[in-house]
């Protein structure tokens, strides 16, 4: 910027204007930064995550089959598409942690002997991998290690197959299989309860009866294949040895997992920088419009000495711009150092190696030119306005501000106004633009902070549903096979044990025409007290006697609709392939089942009365010795505790909780800061001399002061609801986009939730009005008497 | 009512320092009409200042009745102002949004003991433009109802400064009739400050002032109508 009389004038107007200034590009910054945080963790995650697959070899095709010979891999080898094949053997193990009591399982994974396995490599954290005929060694993944305080050499006992066996920690590892480490039935990762442990290839298969075959088998691809014909191929190749059906990556439970997270960390890149920039945009607008309407006679002046009207808009647009880029600079910093945080703090929840730290410089540029871009078409119209002015017409003062009786006023006849609050509404009135855009400021400062709580409402009303609503045993037990539903009594007769109920999970295929989806028909007895189905306003619906009850969002996927008939090929035992009538449709949070009573299910199937999972009630006295007795049942495949995946899910929960409500509050702190500061900076500079005037007349500071933070009061007692209103509908937005075939979240906004949003604003509306109530103080009231208004 | 010693207004301009007043003794009586005349920077406006409870002197005793207005905070120097000083000003000084009524209505609010805004408009010959905004009214009219806001408290004092100097001569008239009606009808000790001597004879009193201090006083024997003046 060259020293010249503009340029000059424009930095000592930018220095009297800083607290303006700086409330403005606050708000800028906080939009920037929030942009750049979120891509940035977006952009350095999926590089991390790619990354991560490609070095550890993360398969793209999965299978499990019943028991298949190895020489079968041959076969799969030369398979069109597929890179690499190779075959595991896996299986559940109960365990028995030193010095805890709750039942603890673990997914096994075999390793061959001496070596990585060739796909799904593991990353070694710490220690070892086991070596070949020491089949006690094992390696276990990190958060389930991390949950019992687990260190290279530690020692315990693993129930593998019915068989007792101690078992040696070698090492500590992490795989891109289990970033997301979920129970089998259960929605939310339990460290303490459930891990994953890789051992010897050998070990495992003597465990299992699987010398010499394999159970689970994961595929590479040639680049560029599309894995939807090597599904094909091995679906063909695997079914006579008892396959439930090949999946793509896209399917894997962990993988899924994640990349719901990571789509919702792109939603926030846009959702929020855009209110941020609004806010900013209408910000601008109106302050530069107020300079500009103080500055008309200099702007006549400037004109009638030659300068063009694209010199007058040139010099505001600067002003415009610097603002920006000061927001720029400092949304960039902040963004950064946020995003850098935040991406650190997702490696270690996800237990990566290590973090890529990546943006591409190009999307920063764009971010930067769309800044101000957006800042400049804020005060365009008053920067146009100002340049277009006729010299002349400058240099008259602008006409007297006309009032009139609000309509309000008219309205609330009834009610005796004091003059001040008169003086409020009026002010009010005059400018409706500008006092719905303040208002829309204070209600997008409220709608942030909502969007940001409200999913932990959501999520907690889905967790709740599904664990305390939908479920209420004490104790879920999985069997190995189903049994006869008689299991039920025996259990019943042990000591402790006050109620148990049956149910069967039956894994399986739907198809109808051409459509079909994978997934397990739940049976559940008529008279059952501990399991429902609820809909999404969470009341009980009733299972019809005969045929399918699917969820809504299945039905859809299947374009079923009641009194259709479904082909439920059974994806277990003998392989039977049914016809099931669909008696009706539901609504759920978790997207997709399909229920039946317990008895027609299994007269269908043409089976006797089985189930494959016990729900149970007990004496909380007892529960350690029913632990124990259910762990040494060999039939036993594991066992959940309900209450402890629920507690564990708040724990963590809450903690999240935190750190995310005080950062969506900051924002929604500093735009409401931002957009109250202006209103009161600008109304004081409208109104001091009318104020002071009062202070002359006899008013004192707080009287005076009231009618200036009157009209942030009102604004805010308006602007606050219409934010939740506001609020509501991002909510809704967010919700359908977030909606996957896992879950649907419910829209859930708490008073808690609605309290916080109004508290935050509240709070940065009265430090503002403190400053203001300062400021006050200053009014020169000796000089109010000597000014023409 | 009004009791002033050895009053000194000092203050500070950049490496300046103006000696506004510099010892003035001056008494003000009950229901005067009193014209402080002085040319610009003699120091009526700042004497008007100290009377009025808006600045403390750097030295000297001003007394209104049993009040010490130059040991005053800020706090009873609001109180003051708001309980017995009316202020008139050159600029009239009405809130914009608020209506002819509303403007006296929002200092007969906080007053003990008011007239009805009504009575007050009517008082300066404003009853039919009572609800009008002050953009809609003239230059004249919106001084006759600020001099309505300011006497419908029934203060002690009425202090103007520089009532016309904003207005043409035939409608400063008419605002210095309804300055005089005002002093007549309620009793209000009224100050009037001004540089124009045209209109000195309107009252009991005139005091001129001359750099910072009070260079002459004298009685009229009679106050002037003032349709009679012109300037």
């Amino acid at each position: 910027m060259g020293r010249n009389a503009l340029n000059i004038k424009l930095r000592r107007e930018l220095w009297q204007l800083r607290g303006q200034v700086v409330a403005i590009a606050l708000v800028i910054a906080g939009g920037v930064a929030v942009c750049v945080m979120s891509v940035l963790n977006y952009s350095s995650l999926m590089e991390t995550r790619a990354q991560y697959y490609e070095q550890h070899r993360f398969a793209e095709v999965f299978a499990a089959v019943k028991r298949a010979p190895r020489h079968v891999l041959q076969e799969i080898s030369k398979i069109p598409g597929v890179a690499r094949a190779e075959g595991r053997v896996e299986g559940i193990a109960k365990l028995e942690m030193p010095g805890y009591t709750d039942p603890v399982s673990a997914r096994l994974v075999s390793l061959p002997p001496n070596t990585q396995p060739d796909i799904n490599r593991l990353f070694i954290r710490e220690g070892r991998l086991p070596m070949a005929g020491r089949n006690q060694e094992v390696v276990a993944i990190g958060s389930f290690a991390e949950a019992h305080d687990l260190s290279p050499g530690d020692q315990f006992t693993g129930i593998i197959n019915g068989r007792r066996q101690s078992l040696v920690l070698t090492g500590i590892v992490e795989s891109p299989e289990f970033i997301y480490v979920i129970p089998p039935g259960g929605m939310l990762p339990d460290y303490e309860r459930y891990g994953v442990l890789w051992m010897n290839r050998e070990a495992l298969a003597a465990g299992f009866d699987m010398v010499g075959a394999f159970n689970s088998l994961v595929v590479t691809l040639r680049s560029n294949m599309s894995d939807a014909t090597v599904i094909d191929h091995l679906d063909r190749s695997l079914a006579r040895y008892g396959a439930t059906g090949a999946y793509g990556r896209e399917h894997q439970f962990s993988h899924r997992f994640l990349s719901d997270e990571l789509d919702q960390l792109k939603t926030m890149a846009t959702v929020f920088p855009l209110i941020f920039m609004s806010v900013a945009m209408f910000l601008l607008h109106v302050v530069i419009s107020r300079l500009i309407s103080t500055q008309r006679d200099i702007i006549a002046v400037l004109k009638a000495f030659g300068y063009g009207n694209r010199q007058i808009a040139w010099h505001y647009s600067k002003l415009v711009i610097l603002i920006a880029v000061i927001g720029l600079a400092v949304g960039l910093a902040l963004g950064f150092w946020l995003g850098r945080g935040l991406a650190e703090l997702y490696m270690d929840y996800y237990r990566f190696p290590g973090l890529l730290f990546r943006i591409h410089p190009g999307w920063l540029v764009l971010l930067g030119l769309l800044t101000i871009l957006v800042a400049w078409a804020g005060a365009w119209r008053a920067i146009r306005q100002a340049a277009a002015l006729p010299p002349a017409e400058a240099m008259r003062p602008e006409g007297p501000a006309r009032y009139r009786i609000a309509g309000a006023e008219k309205l609330l006849s009834g009610i005796r106004f004091s003059q001040p609050s008169r003086m409020i509404v009026r002010q009010l009135d005059r400018r409706p633009g500008r006092t719905l855009l303040s208002m829309s400021g204070i209600a997008m400062a409220t709608a942030i902070v909502m969007v940001g709580n409200f999913q932990f409402d959501s999520v907690s009303l889905m967790v709740h549903t599904q664990f305390a609503r939908v479920q209420q045993q004490d104790l879920a037990a999985a069997f190995i096979d189903p049994v006869n539903s008689s299991a039920i009594y025996t259990l019943q007769r042990q000591p402790g044990i006050l109620y148990v109920e049956g149910k069967r999970l039956v894994p399986a295929r739907l198809t109808f025409g051409h459509r079909q989806w994978r997934s397990a028909v739940t049976g559940i007895p008529s008279d059952a007290k501990l399991q429902f189905v609820v809909d999404s306003n969470l009341a009980r619906v009733q299972l019809p006697k005969e045929g399918l009850l699917l969820t809504d969002f299945l039905a859809e996927e299947l374009g079923v609709t009641p009194g259709d008939i479904v082909q439920l090929e059974v994806l277990e035992g003998d392989r039977r392939t049914i016809q099931v009538p669909v008696a009706g449709i539901t609504s759920e949070f978790l997207g997709v089942g399909a229920y039946m009573n317990l008895d027609a299910l299994n007269r269908a199937l043409g089976d006797g009365p089985l189930i494959n999972q016990a729900m149970i009630n007990l004496d909380p006295e007892r529960a350690g010795e029913i632990y124990d007795s259910l762990r040494e049942t060999p039939g036993v495949l594991g066992l959940s505790i309900r209450q402890a995946m629920l507690d564990s899910f708040y724990d963590t929960l809450a903690k999240t909780f935190l750190t995310f409500t005080f950062f969506n509050s900051l924002m929604g702190g500093i735009i409401a800061f931002g957009v109250v500061y202006n209103t009161i900076r600008i109304s004081l500079a409208e109104k001091g001399r009318e104020l002071a005037s009062l202070r002359v007349l006899g008013y004192t500071h707080n009287e005076v002061a009231h009618i200036l933070l009157g009209e942030v009061a009102l604004l805010i007692m308006l602007g606050v609801p219409l934010g939740w209103l506001v609020g509501q509908g991002l909510a809704l937005a967010i919700v359908t986009a977030m909606q996957t075939e896992l879950y649907r979240v419910p829209l859930t906004i708490t008073s808690q939730t609605l309290a916080i949003s109004a508290l935050v604003v509240v709070v940065s509306a009265m430090a503002s009005g403190v400053i203001a109530w300062w400021r006050l103080k200053a009014l020169d009231l000796v000089a109010v008497l000597k000014t023409r208004e | 009512m009004f009791h002033t010693r050895g009053l000194t207004k000092t203050y500070d301009q950049g490496e300046v320092q103006v000696h506004a007043l510099r010892g003035v003794d001056l008494d003000l009586f009950g229901g005067e009409l009193v014209v402080m005349l002085g040319a610009s920077g003699s120091g009526k406006s700042t004497l008007l200042n100290i009377l009025g409870g808006l600045d403390v002197p750097t030295s000297g005793e001003v007394r209104y009745r049993d009040i010490d207005l130059s040991k005053a905070g800020d706090r009873e120097l609001t109180r003051y102002r708001r309980e017995h000083v009316g202020f008139v000003f050159q600029f009239y000084n009405l809130i914009p949004s608020l209506t002819a009524r509303e403007n006296v209505a929002a200092v007969t609010e906080i007053a003990s003991n008011p007239m009805a805004p009504e009575e007050a408009l009517a008082l300066v010959g404003l009853q039919a433009r009572i609800d009008h905004f002050p953009a809609q009214l003239s230059g004249g009219e919106q001084q006759r109802v600020a001099i309505a806001r300011a006497v419908a408290k029934r203060p002690a004092v009425l202090l103007c400064d520089e009532p016309t100097g904003a207005l043409d001569s035939a409608t400063g008239v008419l605002v210095l009739e309804a300055l005089a009606r005002a002093n007549r009808e309620t009793g209000t000790t009224t100050v009037i400050i001004t540089h124009n001597a045209s209109i000195a004879a309107m009252g009991d009193r005139v005091i001129t002032l001359s750099d910072g201090n009070i260079s002459g006083e004298h009685r009229n024997s009679e106050r002037q109508d003032p349709r009679t003046l012109s300037w």
